[in-house]
């Protein structure tokens, strides 16, 4: 059982910049699972212009344009301690993609401009030399992390960004691309204790029921069993398509190796 | 005259339009335009010399607009051009240049992302340029490139003339090194607007109009002041008034929705600058019921018709559910992902569906359980089928509306076209 006396504060950190990718969906994937289980949620809009209040269950952060994270970045420096706050106070963090890239040292733009991040994760990102855009399917990283339900199973996303990331010394991926970029050198995103960071959109947890679960069981404990079957539906669909695309792309690049 | 090689490539585009037409692949008018460029590459600029050259572009409206300023401009002197089937690359503007038998106008709409490969050939004496948003992002890229794409044009081409849209902020940017005359349409979606194309910072927005104010470390940029203005009424889905230059316009439509009111006035303005008055142009644009299939009545085979919507990106759908949420209509919602939907479904979550709350509403499409897993995150509960006919026959009720997505749409209005006799 769930039982829960407070509502759930879910965070949507600047969605007015960080929200060009849909991601704002992952705050709605959140509060939907939770109320479905008789646990009040609300969503709550951090604007760019505001400081980060310590006090929410889940903060948020999508993928932006270049201009847009560039005022993420000097904002998030701004509320960088309520918000590393908030998260070794048992709050946590989602983020994908340009707001993912953020939660490291760095990131370095295709321009040389190097934009500074909060620091949470020892990690920094350079753009690449060109885009990956496309379906990516990933094996999760075995973890303490996911708690007493083990890791979800594959996880389906759809990517679009330049950058490459690389995690310091000890840092865990989420997980092994099997199909798709993600950080680039054969992982993606991050896993920290409840915190996920990743470049996959779709939005990532409604296209992954059990992903949303392991990260909202993060906050409120052991689940109870919903009826997902439509929610696992697409999900399965996502992975048939992403595999798809898998071999597609192996194919492409043996015959170009092939000359 | 024109050259051997321009008559065989113009010869060889019809027989590939032909061909396409006849194995059903599509309308001809893309495939035509392809061969002809490969084997004249100047036809574009020969072709264009003897036509006064309109190009019409825009995220959403830009057929619309087209369509409408056609219309508008149907009793002046010159005969007219145009690609009415949409096709707006620039080998789907060739075959439409090179068929034409006089000098006249040539109206034409443009992919935004081609027009600065166009600007150069075609020569125009006029731009028409409506919104910008995001659309297609894994295909075409982020809003503020095609924004700068533009800008650098008219930063090249200063006497080039724009009639614009002031009240969007990517607009603005581009157009403002040109020649221009804005046109005030409002704007429900700014999504894309929340910065500065300038210099990056947050803009302010006050009800419809926005500032990056100098006292708070912005750079000055305003919105200009307009000479036309569109200001809707309280039913603002059904009529609008249009304020050029202190004189006021009554605009009403048999298209629906705020969007067409405001492809509309920048259509009104733009024919304006050919003479003709406000009043006559509203008059002539009054009577288009469907454009390009945009509006139309598709039979249901069960003896119910349903209305035919368009909506391609976030703003598009934005639009389209403010103007269905006070109806008493159930709605189809039909999304495919291929390449020219946009292979990212992710924008689902852009869109403000829980205006839907309170219709029926079916999940339908090649991307159904995409949208359902969307709609059930509104707790709409939707019926679930790929097609979106079965999903409207489903549906309870005289008032059923489909909305679907670019190639959703083309499907279902090439049904229609068949279902006419």
């Amino acid at each position: 059982m769930n039982a829960r006396e407070s509502t759930l504060r879910i965070g949507l950190v600047y969605p007015e910049i960080l929200g060009t990718y849909g991601d704002r969906g992952n705050a709605l994937i959140i509060a939907q699972r939770a109320q479905r289980r008789g646990i009040a949620a609300e969503i709550i809009e951090i604007d760019a212009r505001e400081p980060i209040s310590s006090g929410l269950d889940f903060y948020l952060l999508g993928g932006g344009e270049d201009d847009s994270q560039h005022i993420a970045a000097r904002s998030l420096q701004e509320s960088r301690s309520a918000l590393i706050e908030a998260h070794n106070t048992g709050a946590v963090i989602v983020a994908v993609c340009a707001g993912f890239q953020l939660l490291g040292h760095s990131y370095e733009a295709a321009d040389g401009s190097l934009l500074e991040g909060i620091g949470l994760i020892d990690m920094i990102t350079r753009a690449g030399a060109n885009r990956s855009i496309g379906e990516v399917v990933i094996e999760a990283e075995p973890s303490p992390n996911w708690g007493t339900a083990g890791p979800p199973s594959l996880i389906t996303g759809f990517e679009n960004h330049g950058g490459r990331t690389q995690l310091g010394q000890g840092v865990v991926p989420l997980g092994q691309v099997k199909v798709g970029t993600g950080n680039g050198n054969g992982s993606d995103g991050v896993l920290g204790e409840r915190l996920l960071g990743t470049y996959l959109h779709g939005p990532v947890l409604a296209r992954n029921p059990e992903l949303a679960d392991r990260v909202l069981s993060w906050v409120v404990g052991p689940l109870d069993e919903i009826d997902d079957s439509l929610e696992r539906s697409l999900h399965d669909e996502c992975l048939s398509r992403g595999s798809a695309q898998g071999v597609k792309r192996w194919w492409q690049n043996r015959m170009l190796a092939r000359g | 005259m024109t050259s051997l090689r321009t008559r065989v490539a113009i010869s060889s585009g019809r027989m590939a339009g032909a061909v396409s037409r006849l194995t059903g692949r599509g309308q001809g008018a893309t495939i035509s335009g392809r061969v002809m460029n490969a084997i004249a590459p100047n036809l574009l600029r020969d072709s264009a010399q003897s036509q006064k050259v309109v190009i019409v572009s825009s995220t959403n409206g830009k057929t619309t607009t087209t369509r409408l300023l056609v219309d508008a401009l149907v009793e002046s002197d010159f005969p007219i051009i145009t690609n009415a089937t949409g096709a707006n690359l620039a080998s789907g503007i060739a075959p439409v240049l090179a068929g034409a038998k006089q000098s006249g106008l040539a109206i034409l709409e443009v992919d935004e992302r081609v027009v600065s490969k166009v600007i150069d050939p075609l020569n125009p004496v006029l731009l028409v340029l409506g919104n910008l948003s995001r659309d297609q992002l894994d295909r075409y890229g982020e809003v503020h490139a095609v924004s700068a794409a533009w800008r650098k044009l008219f930063i090249a081409n200063p006497s080039l003339a724009v009639i614009a849209n002031s009240s969007d902020p990517n607009i603005v940017w581009a157009a403002s090194p040109g020649t221009v005359t804005w046109v005030a349409l409002g704007r429900s979606w700014r999504e894309d607007a929340n910065t500065c194309p300038s210099c990056g910072r947050l803009l302010e927005w006050t009800n419809d109009s926005y500032d990056c104010p100098i006292d708070n470390g912005g750079c000055g940029f305003t919105q200009p002041e307009a000479v036309a203005h569109l200001n809707f009424s309280e039913d603002e889905n059904e009529s609008a008034t249009l304020l050029i230059q202190e004189k006021s316009h009554e605009l009403r439509l048999a298209l629906p929705g705020k969007w067409n009111l405001a492809n509309a006035a920048l259509a009104v303005v733009a024919a304006n600058s050919f003479g003709v008055t406000p009043k006559r142009a509203i008059a002539l644009m009054a009577t288009v019921t469907n454009v390009a299939g945009r509006n139309m009545k598709l039979p249901l085979g069960d003896g119910r018709n349903a209305q035919v919507l368009l909506a391609k990106n976030p703003a598009g759908w934005t639009e389209v559910l403010q103007y269905l949420s006070p109806r008493s209509t159930q709605v189809v919602v039909a999304v495919n992902a291929r390449v020219a939907d946009g292979k990212d479904t992710s924008w689902l979550y852009d869109v403000p569906y829980q205006l839907l709350r309170g219709h029926s509403v079916a999940a339908a499409g090649e991307r159904c359980l995409d949208v359902a897993v969307r709609l059930n995150a509104e707790d709409l509960n939707p019926i679930i089928d790929s097609d979106p006919i079965a999903a409207a026959r489903r549906l309870k009720g005289d008032d059923i509306t489909i909305v679907a997505s670019y190639t959703q749409f083309s499907a279902l209005y090439d049904k229609y076209r068949k279902s006419k006799p």
